[in-house]
């Protein structure tokens, strides 16, 4: 047997960062943990969907927080702003058409990850709060759409809010009230601008992130489900059923088993 | 103990009832546009099969959760006390979990939510209500002087673009079409009609000729009112096709009703637009006109027939 010659000094080099992290927060077995998960055999390309929608939705992250170093969120000065980003700002031309057109793709990438999800059945127990959760992102991704058209300040975007706008307005008994909420006051003002930028660049991306974090959870959780065609039923559970405990607490685990089991396991 | 059962996929049977349901809420969208007689037909479909759905899932043994069957003590904490046989008295028995007990970790618990809530209210609060309040309070419109009224030739259309607010700049330029009716019991009479389409708020062009040579710039105490003549047959808004007559009457299109107007006076000598409100509908024409006037709604709300349920509250303005 070969005598063990000690680690080289490049992997030592590379490895005693990572352990010290790792020794004080575990942190290195979380990513190992999540990037080296067991997925079923027969997971396809429309697997990766979700995780392109999360770099479609990175992407905008990005390009739009560096977009917002040179935007002026106020009616006399937004459009200047965005012909000066488009014109005069380096690579501001490719920054913003980056964020504009990256905001369709997000959009497209997110129906498409939702049907890839409704035909392969992925939808279903144990799986349901996390469809939910992709449909509140969806609102959210939409609503994205619809507060970042206006930023630009050009025609296209103020009639199109205004419109959108008054499209709430028409919802039963709070539509009116909605108007008001939307607007910031009674009809377009100085404060609409201000608050739909808010809205796209704090408190839906905020949202969004809080969701995708639950949305992550869950999938770690619950694991990816296979096609339809697979031998592999979907769904099957992936560790033993605890015995019953006397305490009345054999549900609390129950998310990862169905009924049936439940109840054989009884 | 229930009997064991082979584990099987957790599948409601198959139903055609959903389908129905949706041909129903289907048709009942289709009713709203086409007729309420269809709205009817769509509503009852809806709610039959919606009715067999839900009788169809209940009665399905499987989709209920089963309930717990297993108790917490066999020997039945519930039954009877037993009476002691030797004359004791007959006492329950002491069991830990009967004593109501009120240890200080739970009112320490109690307390460190209670305490953590009314901070987190205090804060919240007043977040909220600088957020949504603002949107709501001291909302009516200034009065805007439109200039002296020999501007405004009799039986002559002016659009009139103004400023509500001039501190706050362009974004607060409104468009109004106005024209002079002449005196009316001696008092002058205006149509002052707002270009808000009462489809969705797009603005509404004048149908004619619009002469741009003859704009005029009129200084006022406020910012510049400009005047262009035109002499429009109709008015209609480019976004989805809203058609009205000079009255401001919708003739075609998705509108719910009139255009809106603004209140006028004569201050001076000039021209003073007020707060805007709704119209249902103008009979007559010009100085005869009688007004169907209501509070001032946003577009796309009805102010009349059936569908002004659904409107009860205009926000406060």
């Amino acid at each position: 047997m070969a005598q063990q010659r000690p680690p080289s000094l490049v992997r030592q080099i590379i490895n005693y960062p990572l352990d010290w992290l790792e020794e004080r927060s575990g942190l290195v077995g979380a990513v190992r943990y999540f990037l080296f998960r067991k997925v079923p055999r027969d997971t396809n390309w429309s697997h990766t969907l979700g995780s392109a929608t999360l770099t479609a939705f990175l992407i905008q992250a990005i390009t739009g927080a560096i977009l917002a170093m040179y935007y002026k969120p106020e009616t006399r000065t937004a459009y200047e702003s965005i012909e000066r980003i488009t014109n005069d700002v380096t690579l501001g031309w490719l920054v913003r058409g980056m964020h504009k057109w990256g905001a369709s793709v997000f959009i497209i990438l997110m129906f498409l990850h939702m049907g890839r999800v409704f035909l392969f059945g992925a939808y279903k127990y144990p799986r349901e709060l996390n469809w939910v959760i992709g449909v509140l992102l969806l609102v959210l991704g939409l609503f994205e759409g619809l507060t970042g058209y206006l930023l630009p300040y050009d025609e296209t975007g103020y009639w199109a809010t205004v419109v959108a706008i008054n499209i709430n307005g028409t919802a039963p008994f709070l539509g009116p009230f909605l108007v008001n909420l939307l607007y910031g006051s009674a009809d377009f003002g100085t404060d609409t601008l201000a608050r739909f930028y808010s809205l796209h660049m704090l408190l839906a991306p905020g949202a969004i992130f809080a969701l995708i974090g639950l949305h992550l959870y869950l999938v770690i959780r619950l694991g990816v489900t296979s096609p339809p065609w697979s031998p592999e039923a979907a769904g099957n559970e992936r560790y033993e059923p605890e015995p019953p405990s006397r305490d009345g607490r054999d549900g609390r685990r129950a998310g990862l088993l169905r009924p049936g089991a439940r109840r054989a396991a009884r | 103990m229930e009997p064991r059962r082979p584990s099987q996929p957790h599948l409601p049977p198959p139903s055609l009832w959903p389908i129905g349901f949706a041909v129903g809420v289907a048709i009942l969208l289709l009713g709203l546009v086409v007729g309420w007689g269809i709205v009817l037909l769509g509503a009852l479909l809806a709610v039959a099969f919606g009715f067999l759905w839900v009788r169809d899932l209940a009665s399905d043994e499987d989709a209920v959760p089963p309930t717990r069957r297993y108790e917490l003590d066999p020997l039945g904490a519930g039954a009877a006390p037993a009476v002691g046989a030797r004359g004791e008295a007959a006492l329950p028995p002491m069991d830990d979990e009967e004593i109501e007990t009120y240890p200080r970790s739970v009112f320490l618990e109690l307390s460190t939510l209670g305490l953590g809530a009314l901070i987190g209210g205090l804060i919240t609060a007043p977040v909220l209500g600088f957020a949504v309040l603002p949107a709501f309070i001291d909302q009516e419109e200034d009065a805007v002087d439109l200039g002296p009224l020999d501007n405004f030739p009799e039986g002559q259309w002016r659009i009139a673009t103004f400023m509500e607010n001039p501190a706050e700049g362009e974004v607060t330029r409104r468009t109004a079409y106005v024209r002079y009716n002449g005196d009316l019991k001696g008092v002058p009479s205006f149509t002052v009609i707002s270009n808000h389409c009462a489809h969705l708020g797009c603005p509404v062009q004048p149908g004619g000729p619009i002469t741009e040579e003859q704009k005029k710039e009129v200084k006022t105490e406020g910012a510049p009112v400009t005047l262009i003549p035109t002499q429009p047959a109709a008015f209609s808004c480019p976004c989805h096709g809203g058609a009205y007559d000079t009255e401001g009457n919708r003739t075609s299109g998705p509108p719910v009703r009139a255009l809106d107007r603004y209140e006028f006076s004569i201050r001076g000598g000039n021209l003073w637009l007020g707060t805007s409100y709704s119209v249902s509908e103008v009979d007559g024409t010009g100085k005869d006109a009688t007004i169907t006037k209501y509070q001032r709604m946003y577009p796309g709300e009805h102010v009349d027939g059936i569908e002004q349920v659904l409107y009860p509250l205009p926000a406060p303005q």
